[in-house]
């Protein structure tokens, strides 16, 4: 064997032990909650009954609904709010893109648990005006999503050159109305598509601002139901990382070529740029 | 052990195959570098040159065949103990150190003391012409000086044999002239052998003492560049050195018939019968004539010497002239063509 | 004059709705923690701050800051090595496809959900804690130290790790592999390449990516809320009984309080890498 053979042969090794070591870190608990949810601790054999609660149990069943429907209208205000803004100073008040850029990645310095300190008494007037409804929740969740999906749309933004775009429409005869919803958009609609995504699986997963307010969305009814049936909230855990690994992973294949970085919004990071532009990951943990 | 400055060592190339699955980036490659020469390799890209390049610097290794350095087989020994300098197309200079610092970086690991390892430093730094930039990173610097200083790092370490990788090719063409004049003057002064890699003929051919012709993983032509120019062995080295006008021609009773003239072959390896004559620019003279064959396309002027293109039926040629030659030629002109005789090339068609 | 302005300013007031939308859910809730945590009932008052060097407090203060010190560098070191094991991989290829996927969604992965895929591995019934309960004779499922601080280092690396590979991934890109030939060129062995060129070259975007894993972890509530029900044992989770026991040692703005200690020590760690970069690194663009 040459040296050079040899080398490579120590690399391959470092590289298999590395990746099944990390791979087994990471399978070994899901494994394990698929086992322990469809265990059968009173007989033997394997039980469905913990996943049939998904939809028998009507706490979990409503908080399913809840988080779902929390999802769609944070998604849609997202979008109304984020993407005519975001084009519309792209047109034509470029001076305002840093600060914009600044406000909407705050979110990623100032943890959602301090939001919800200083948010009671906003909360207060949101129930004033729309109820006690769970669905007050939408705005909050908002400034949430709100660094993920704006990088997302800012990718999709930077690809394409839109004063280039919206000139040549206006030129047509198209009025800032036409070029932002028949030629802006349609061009980035894989940029909309992970913005979107994203804030899906965040809402779902999200706990921290729900729980300290009191609204049952699914992980605060899986945390709930944990003292009388544990089986039933690891079961429903498992469901919800499955159906948001799903929504990523067909993200990762929209956003094709792109090797999946729509994904993890997740800053690629030239060497050594500053970590405040990146994402803290667990938005909800 | 190591040669003195000035004195370059031979370097031989033997026999060498390189495979990747069914491609052979190397089949069969022979070249030997005299002693403090500067060999340019030079062919289209996948020709193989840069795999010869990387044997040679250890960075690859051979199928089969053998390296020698001065003699000694090297074939199999890790780059980092060749003692080889070399300088690569671009960015290979380590960002988070000063150019003083990079040229410094094999003579720290050659344990040269502090004060010896900034004076050779300067000293390298100096002959590149870059003494006052070196206390600058690589992002401060031009594509230009950072080649230089790459040349500088690979020198300090005086090497036995200095690789060049197509070390001009990211640079734009103001630059690229200058720098190639400042490497071979550079290259003069220290004598070490060296090995150039490009696919840029007009580099190979201006700054190489000779310049191997690569295609297909195998050596066609390793010649001085005039002898290169005038006397390519084959069409694709005729083809690839200079622009060639191709014409079909006739060969008969050692006499060549092409664009209505007739000229003495000079080269006996011609057989009688068709075959395709080829033409540098220079080689084909053009005289105004209202009932000539050709027909001036355009000119294109550049100083010195111009370019006509011109169209003999439904063939397309170019011609070159100098200056004062181009009175009374212009697009449209009707011309009689003129055969330079003397290295007429006739291959078969 | 007038005109002019008119003119200049009318386009901005394209922005309005979400500046007004950042200024009601995002800087309202920030100023009113930062003013509330000098106030108490309606006057101002530095008893909140002063209660933060409360015993149990600051203690909370120290575990908060070791467990996201030790998670980040456990995250950093393992997330680094596997980033470096697929990176030399091929870079179109599958396993590195499949890896950044992957570890999108498992930097997403925190909350509850992450709890109990931890309950159902390591818990007092979990599947691999029995299995070694059974086998090698340990005492995991009769122990507790899940729920405790080391059950939180343990589980917070399931989203370090993945975090630290998505941020490191591009730091690995830039390494040109040039850069290891002309070492090798000039006479360095594997080792010195690494001491003097890899290592170097890295450890801007290392430290960025630690100090950003801190923040992170510092951050997280929801999986700490889930794992741990008895007990305040960090930061994150005295906010949770300073804002759901109204009053806590006597003081109504007790949360507020706690939540600019976070915003300091997050804010810290962000300006103190920003320094970090300037001063040591000139190369760095």
């Amino acid at each position: 064997m040459t040296p050079r053979q040899a080398a490579r042969a120590r690399l391959t090794t470092f590289r298999v032990v590395v990746l099944v070591l990390v791979g087994l870190f990471f399978l070994v608990p899901l494994l394990s909650m698929l086992d322990f949810s469809t265990r059968n601790f009173t007989g033997t054999g394997r039980t469905g009954a913990a996943w049939a609660l998904l939809v028998t149990d009507p706490l979990l069943r409503g908080s399913i609904i809840t988080s779902l429907v929390l999802a769609v209208l944070t998604v849609v205000l997202m979008l109304v709010l984020l993407v005519p803004t975001m084009i519309w100073v792209r047109l034509r008040v470029p001076w305002v893109a840093r600060p914009l850029e600044f406000f909407c990645l705050l979110p990623l310095t100032v943890p959602p648990l301090v939001l919800v300190v200083g948010l009671k008494n906003v909360v207060l007037w949101l129930n004033f005006l729309f109820g006690d409804t769970p669905y007050v929740l939408t705005f909050l969740y908002v400034v949430l999503v709100l660094p993920y999906a704006y990088r997302a749309l800012d990718a999709g933004l930077s690809a394409i050159d839109v004063p280039t775009l919206a000139e040549a429409a206006r030129s047509l005869g198209a009025g800032w109305a036409t070029v932002i919803t028949r030629v802006v958009v349609p061009n980035i609609r894989t940029a909309l598509l992970s913005a979107s995504f994203i804030s899906i699986a965040l809402v779902l997963g999200e706990f921290t601002f729900a729980s300290l307010l009191n609204y049952n969305t699914l992980q605060v009814v899986i945390n709930l139901q944990s003292k009388a049936n544990a089986q039933e909230s690891v079961a429903a855990s498992l469901a919800s990382i499955l159906f948001a690994a799903v929504l990523l992973i067909i993200l990762s294949v929209v956003s094709g070529g792109r090797r999946g970085r729509a994904v993890a919004s997740a800053a690629p990071l030239p060497t050594g740029t500053a970590p405040a532009a990146a994402p803290a990951g667990t938005a909800g943990s | 052990m190591k040669p003195e400055r000035g004195t370059g060592v031979e370097v031989r190339l033997e026999e060498l195959h390189r495979h990747y699955g069914s491609t052979r980036a190397l089949d069969g490659l022979d070249l030997t570098l005299r002693p403090g020469e500067l060999v340019a390799l030079l062919g289209p890209s996948g020709c193989g040159k840069t795999t010869a390049l990387r044997i040679l610097a250890g960075l690859d290794e051979p199928t089969s065949g053998r390296v020698l350095v001065d003699g000694r087989d090297v074939t199999t020994v890790p780059a980092n103990k060749r003692d080889m300098g070399m300088v690569f197309q671009a960015y290979s200079l380590f960002p988070h150190l000063t150019a003083q610092a990079n040229v410094e970086f094999g003579l720290k690991l050659r344990k040269v003391d502090r004060a010896r390892r900034a004076a050779r430093a300067r000293e390298m730094l100096d002959l590149v012409g870059l003494a006052d930039q070196a206390s600058r990173y690589a992002t401060e610097l031009s594509g230009g000086q950072q080649q230089r200083v790459a040349l500088a790092r690979a020198l300090a370490i005086e090497p036995s044999v200095l690789l060049l990788d197509e070390p001009l090719s990211a640079l734009d063409a103001k630059v690229r002239t200058q720098l190639r004049d400042e490497i071979r003057r550079v290259q003069l002064e220290v004598g070490t052998t060296t090995l150039f890699v490009t696919h840029d003929q007009e580099e190979a051919l201006a700054m190489a003492d000779r310049v191997g012709v690569m295609s297909k993983g195998v050596l066609q032509q390793l010649d001085t560049p005039q002898e290169l120019y005038a006397h390519p062995v084959n069409a694709f080295v005729a083809d690839f050195v200079g622009l060639m006008n191709r014409v079909p021609a006739e060969v008969a009773d050692g006499r060549v018939r092409l664009l209505g003239t007739e000229v003495a072959t000079l080269d006996g390896s011609v057989t009688d019968g068709a075959g395709v004559a080829l033409l540098r620019p220079e080689q084909l003279t053009v005289r105004p004539d209202p009932d000539g064959t050709a027909e001036v396309v355009d000119v294109m002027f550049s100083g010195a010497v111009s370019r006509l293109r011109l169209r003999a039926g439904e063939q397309e040629l170019v011609s070159q002239l100098s200056g004062s030659a181009l009175s009374g030629l212009s697009a449209g002109t009707r011309v009689r063509l003129g055969v330079d005789a003397e290295r007429l090339l006739v291959t078969a068609p | 004059m007038a005109r002019r302005s008119g003119v200049r300013l009318r386009p901005a007031l394209g922005v309005l709705p979400f500046g007004v939308y950042l200024l009601i859910f995002l800087i309202v809730p920030t100023v009113t923690v930062l003013i509330g945590a000098f106030a108490e009932n309606g006057r101002p008052s530095a008893a909140n701050l002063a209660a933060l060097a409360d015993g149990s407090v600051a203690t909370a203060l120290l575990n908060s800051v070791a467990v996201s010190a030790v998670t980040a560098l456990i995250g950093g070191v393992v997330g680094a090595l596997a980033a470096y094991a697929v990176v030399t991989g091929r870079p179109d290829g599958v396993l590195r496809r499949l890896v950044t996927s992957v570890c999108g969604v498992l930097a997403q992965f925190g909350g509850v959900t992450l709890a109990f895929a931890f309950i159902a591995t390591l818990g007092i019934s979990g599947v691999v804690s029995t299995w070694l309960d059974a086998h090698l004779g340990t005492s995991l499922t009769s122990s507790v130290w899940l729920f405790g601080l080391k059950g939180l280092v343990l589980v917070y690396s399931y989203f370090q790790i993945p975090l630290m590979v998505i941020v490191f991934l591009p730091a690995l890109d830039g390494i040109r592999p040039q850069w290891r030939e002309a070492a090798a060129n000039l006479g360095a062995t594997g080792w010195q390449y690494w001491r003097y060129v890899g290592l170097p070259l890295l450890a801007p975007a290392f430290l960025g990516a630690l100090l950003l894993l801190f923040a992170n972890a510092f951050a997280a509530y929801a999986t700490a809320a889930a794992l741990v029900s008895q007990g305040s044992p960090i930061i994150p989770l005295w906010i949770r009984t300073a804002l759901t026991s109204e009053v806590v040692l006597g003081r109504q703005n007790f949360a507020y309080a706690l939540a600019l200690e976070m915003i300091v020590v997050v804010a810290a760690v962000m300006i103190g890498y920003t320094l970090l970069v300037r001063r040591t690194a000139r190369w760095i663009r």
